[in-house]
């Protein structure tokens, strides 16, 4: 008999064998590629950097912390990241939801596969061939909004909340659409023969089944953006994130600093997390 | 979703020795390493960091092109990585896996102390003897007697204009350094904490009383002076630049029409055909005299040898000198360039000229004028150039 005929056979006996066997690869790739990574940062940030030549001294402390703590700047670049982040969510809402329903209860059911596969297009080009294409549109001194309409706002905090809601708006509608799609006619036909009209029928059957829904779009553009630090280094002017001051860092060899400020969007998403898992979000997931 | 607790928690302490285990594998020592006694045969290719316009193979320009010569003089395939500023290019040497690095002075010290750079060999670079005396064995490439670069080229930060929207010309720092700028929204600045040397160089200039004696030697009252004068600056600034080729782009399609550039991204907007001018300002400049280095780790140290040689041959670093628009380190350079007035425009062997010139280097706490242990470091530079830009 073959060696690979009593292998099989030895699996086919042991199934508990066989699922740890299959599962092996993927849980040690999350283990120490994903959670590993995310402790090894963690770690760093309890390093320090030698101020001259940069290299990492390994003593254990808080150091990072309380200057991340005590210093204004670092406040208010965190603060300025929210704000766009949840700017940015509130935008790609007020798009994606008329959008959602207009493809998942309006559109005819042969157009709704074309209209997914054009909210998907954008995200097959380059995110910085995006990104510059916006410089283009905001460009103060010869772009495209100041030569159609006479001004611009220029390069800031507007021109990179708009960027970052075009680049993440597919995130946003693709939940709302799922979520649409799966809402039963029969609870349209019932609230309306209870005589709900449009807006009472929006109001108090479709938003409430679709807010997990909108939760999971917004965790993506939330989060996302909590990340990003292209966009605004294309369209944000002199403006600066949290990924900005990260990458900063990465450049004067201070990691641990970088590691430090790093783990303040992970600390926020837990918290954005934690709370939208009340609403039941991650069913939509 | 919802998880198990307590597995959960098993589960992270477990990842947490793992996490330690990790970086306990990832960590580098340093090793000082001794020079290269002989040369060897090449290895085939050599990796180089390197500013903008150093390393030219044709790509940018087909005219622009040193790079196809070495590598068929010498077999060595070179592949250049584009450092935009000097923290960038300290943090990919420490990172490994280059071979030599074309280092500014605010970098090059801190190259030798981490121990990223090793010592060089000069007898092995035939063309070192034809090197400007002024620049060999500087404060700035070399340690304990011990040279540990090739000087290359040296030159000033510039101020650009653009000729059709900023009148008059300007011809001091203060056309940056003015709130009330009318091209408020315009106005560019380099976006590296070395700038803030910049401001000082101005205050040097314009408050004999704050008693600047170098702009890379700043006491507390010194330095705070400089860094609220960026931080009124920010508010006529619209972006600030590190990618040259991004400065470039925003000086052509107008959103930016004054500030500090370098002669090569002024050369490359002009060939755009954007009119811009360049001037150095009355108070001097900043500047940089950069230096050829060995990484201690380098992979390829023939074929980085025989980089170092060939890019200070006379042709090469003429040709290069032309292209990025500074004066060269190699003395029959100057009879190598297409324009022969070129070295004079330059100030190649002008001392006097240099002596306005404030190559960058890093800020530490002795200060560097000799005043003692009062002044600001490097970290404290990056730390007030994120507060500068809020």
């Amino acid at each position: 008999m073959s060696a690979s005929a009593s292998l099989s056979r030895y699996l086919h006996r042991h199934p508990r064998t066989r699922l740890g066997l299959l599962l092996a690869a993927p849980v040690t790739w999350l283990v120490l590629a994903y959670l590993g990574s995310l402790v090894a940062l963690f770690l760093t940030a309890l390093y320090k950097t030698d101020p001259f030549t940069s290299d990492i001294v390994k003593t254990i402390g808080g150091q990072n912390f309380s200057e991340l703590a005590k210093t204004a700047v670092y406040r208010s670049i965190t603060i300025r990241t929210v704000l766009i982040a949840a700017a940015v969510t509130l935008l790609d809402l007020s798009i994606a939801l008329p959008m959602a329903i207009f493809m998942a209860r309006v559109a005819k059911p042969r157009a709704r596969n074309p209209l997914v596969v054009g909210v998907l297009m954008p995200l097959w080009a380059s995110y910085l061939v995006k990104g510059y294409a916006w410089r283009a549109i905001f460009d103060s001194g010869s772009g495209v909004l100041k030569n159609t309409f006479g001004s611009s706002p220029g390069f800031g905090l507007v021109a990179t909340t708009v960027a970052l809601a075009y680049l993440w708006l597919p995130y946003m509608v693709l939940p709302i659409y799922a979520g649409l799609d799966r809402l039963p006619n029969s609870l349209l036909e019932a609230s309306s023969d209870l005589g709900a009209r449009g807006n009472r029928t929006m109001r108090s059957v479709v938003f409430p089944l679709l807010l997990p829904s909108i939760v999971a779009g917004s965790i993506f553009t939330f989060s996302l953006t909590l990340g990003d630090y292209i966009t605004v280094k294309i369209v944000g002017g002199k403006a600066q994130m949290i990924g900005n001051v990260v990458y900063d860092n990465f450049g004067v060899n201070n990691i641990p600093f970088a590691a430090a400020f790093a783990l303040v969007p992970v600390a926020v998403m837990i918290a954005y997390l934690l709370t939208a898992r009340r609403t039941g979000a991650f069913e939509n997931l | 979703m919802t998880f198990n607790t307590s597995r959960f928690t098993t589960a992270l302490v477990g990842l947490g020795v793992a996490g330690l285990t990790l970086s306990a594998c990832g960590s580098t020592s340093s090793s000082g390493g001794g020079a290269l006694s002989k040369l060897g045969k090449g290895e085939g290719q050599v990796n180089i960091i390197n500013w903008a316009g150093y390393v030219e193979s044709g790509a940018n320009d087909p005219k622009v092109d040193w790079v196809t010569k070495f590598t068929a003089d010498t077999g060595c395939k070179v592949n250049s990585k584009i450092g935009n500023t000097s923290d960038e290019m300290v943090s990919l040497m420490k990172a490994g896996g280059y071979d030599v690095v074309s280092a500014s002075g605010d970098a090059t010290l801190r190259l030798i102390a981490g121990g990223d750079v090793a010592p060089i060999n000069t007898a092995l670079i035939a063309n070192y003897k034809d090197v400007f005396d002024s620049l060999k064995m500087q404060k700035w490439n070399s340690s304990g007697g011990k040279a540990y670069g090739i000087p290359h080229g040296r030159g000033a930060n510039l101020l650009m204009w653009n000729t059709d929207k900023v009148t008059p010309a300007p011809t001091s720092w203060s056309a940056v350094f003015d709130d009330k700028s009318p091209y408020k929204g315009a106005i560019t600045a380099y976006d590296s904490p070395i700038y803030i040397a910049d401001a000082a160089l101005y205050l040097m200039n314009t408050k004999a009383d704050l008693g600047i004696k170098s702009p890379y030697a700043l006491d507390d009252k010194q330095f705070t002076a400089a860094v609220d004068l960026l931080k009124k600056q920010k508010t006529v600034i619209g972006e600030y630049w590190s990618d040259y080729l991004k400065t470039q782009a925003a000086f052509k399609t107008g959103s930016t029409v004054l500030g500090t550039t370098w002669q090569v991204i002024a050369n490359g907007a002009q060939g755009e055909g954007t009119k811009v001018e360049t001037i150095l300002p009355t108070e001097g400049s900043t500047g940089w005299s950069d230096t050829w280095m060995i990484s201690s780790k380098a992979k390829n140290p023939n074929c980085a040898y025989l980089w170092m040689n060939y890019i200070i041959s006379p042709e090469a670093n003429a040709a290069v000198a032309e292209y990025f628009g500074e004066a060269p380190s190699n003395k029959l350079a100057c009879g190598k360039t297409s324009d022969p007035k070129f070295c004079d425009t330059f100030h190649a062997a002008d001392e006097e000229y240099f002596k306005k010139v404030w190559y960058w280097t890093t800020p530490t706490k002795a200060c560097l004028d000799g005043r003692g242990a009062v002044c600001k470091d490097y970290a404290e530079w990056t730390k007030a150039w994120t507060e500068i830009k809020g």
